[in-house]
């Protein structure tokens, strides 16, 4: 079953808080990933990998560099996951 | 009419006897590459854990560094040179490709008439030297196989690219196989895949060169190549696909994550390093080469130099059970579990 949109912003808050160590409260659509929570770009993969696992979702690389804030990864995933 | 021809046996197991490597006397640290790119000490140990690299002055050429490494590991081996049957090195910065820099450093150590070549897997090579070395010793093809990974990457380096002016080192290791009483190299898991040739790659071809008139004419305007590389497909592909690898090479030789003494990835990033420990579900208590720290990133020569370290160090000692893999340009990986001599 397709994860709502709630899901998907809480499952990514504890990814990016286990990949990472960003408290997940600071996990918010706005943020960005590099800017505001510190997350770079290999993390950043690691971030993608373990979204796909978690929302049955496949993530390119090339995608990967259109999802600047938390907001674009949940909207990416809420329109391609299966 | 057919005749029998008499077949030739090699040893009924194989094992490495010994290693040695070479690191170039010039120690880079991070702060002085900042007056070529724009970046920060700290930025680059979180990016890559690198705080050093080696890099080679003219005499520490890819013949010298091998000639050097080689001593080291067939005295650990405890054989003489001619005993060597064969000598495969491993380089992607040797700029003389013929002849083979193989047979000079196989005459160098007194090796001749040894069969000597050399073979081009990156960041593979010494998974893929190993491989050719294991068969050779239990075909009867060479008693022992010196193989050796060598690269002077600095060569190859654009020192003013930022994501990649800190990551390439320059070195030597070496390593002596031979026949063994009990299974010393467990099964080699290779393979390529050819479709991502182009995300760790050099920038042009050699003959970019050539002259405009042929062969031998006044050279084109070109830019020297470098090696470039798209991080983070690199990244996903070093980790994800790599620890399935690691885990094919651990079942092959029926041996569990629990049972290993060591872990000695190829030296390409300290990131790529501690994902691929987590999603190998490693031991914690494994020790785990690190050697990019203070050689960078190696290539060919980054695992025998890693593992001259933990021997030297105590983190590894004579007779542990270690997980090798090598990952690379190709896009081309080698992973097998050896003991260690």
């Amino acid at each position: 079953m397709a994860a709502t949109k709630e899901e998907i912003v809480s499952g990514l808050a504890e990814i990016v808080n286990e990949v990472a160590g960003v408290p997940t409260e600071d996990v918010q659509l706005d943020k960005s990933f590099i800017d505001d929570l510190d997350v770079d770009s290999l993390s950043m993969v690691e971030v993608v990998v373990a979204a796909e696992e978690r929302f049955d979702v496949k993530i390119p690389d090339d995608d990967v560099k259109n999802l600047k804030t938390v907001g674009d990864a949940v909207e990416y995933i809420l329109s391609h996951q299966g | 009419m057919t005749h029998a021809i008499t077949p030739r046996r090699g040893a009924e197991h194989s094992r490495i006897l010994g290693v040695g490597g070479y690191r170039p006397h010039r120690v880079v640290p991070n702060e002085e590459l900042l007056q070529y790119i724009d970046s920060s000490d700290e930025w680059i140990r979180t990016r890559s854990g690198i705080a050093t690299r080696h890099w080679a002055g003219p005499e520490e050429t890819v013949t010298e560094m091998s000639v050097a490494a080689a001593g080291k590991a067939i005295a650990q081996a405890g054989i003489r040179p001619e005993q060597i049957g064969c000598v495969v090195v491993s380089t992607v910065s040797h700029f003389k490709q013929t002849p083979a820099v193989a047979t000079e450093i196989a005459d160098r150590i007194g090796a001749s008439p040894a069969a000597a070549f050399d073979i081009s897997a990156a960041c593979a090579g010494f998974g893929y030297a190993l491989n050719l070395a294991d068969g050779m010793v239990r075909n009867g093809s060479a008693e022992h196989v010196l193989i050796i990974g060598v690269e002077r990457l600095s060569d190859l380096t654009d020192i003013h690219d930022r994501s990649t002016a800190f990551l390439f080192g320059d070195g030597a290791g070496a390593a002596v196989i031979g026949p063994s009483d009990t299974p010393g190299i467990g099964p080699v898991v290779w393979g390529s895949d050819g479709a991502q040739a182009g995300v760790i790659t050099q920038t042009q071809a050699w003959d970019a060169f050539k002259g405009e008139a042929g062969v031998g004419g006044p050279s084109k305007e070109a830019t020297y190549p470098a090696l470039t590389m798209e991080g983070q497909t690199v990244f996903r592909w070093a980790v994800w696909e790599m620890a399935k690898v690691a885990q094919q090479a651990l079942d092959a030789a029926g041996i569990t994550a629990d049972q290993l003494d060591v872990f000695v990835p190829h030296q390409a990033n300290m990131r790529i390093t501690d994902a691929m420990i987590k999603a190998l579900k490693l031991p914690a208590g494994v020790p785990v080469a690190r050697d990019i720290a203070e050689t960078g990133n190696t290539s060919a020569a980054s695992i025998p130099l890693a593992i001259e370290r933990m021997l030297a160090s105590g983190e590894a000692k004579s007779g542990d059970t270690a997980l090798l893999i090598g990952f690379g340009a190709g896009l081309v990986y080698a992973a097998a579990v050896v003991v260690l001599p």
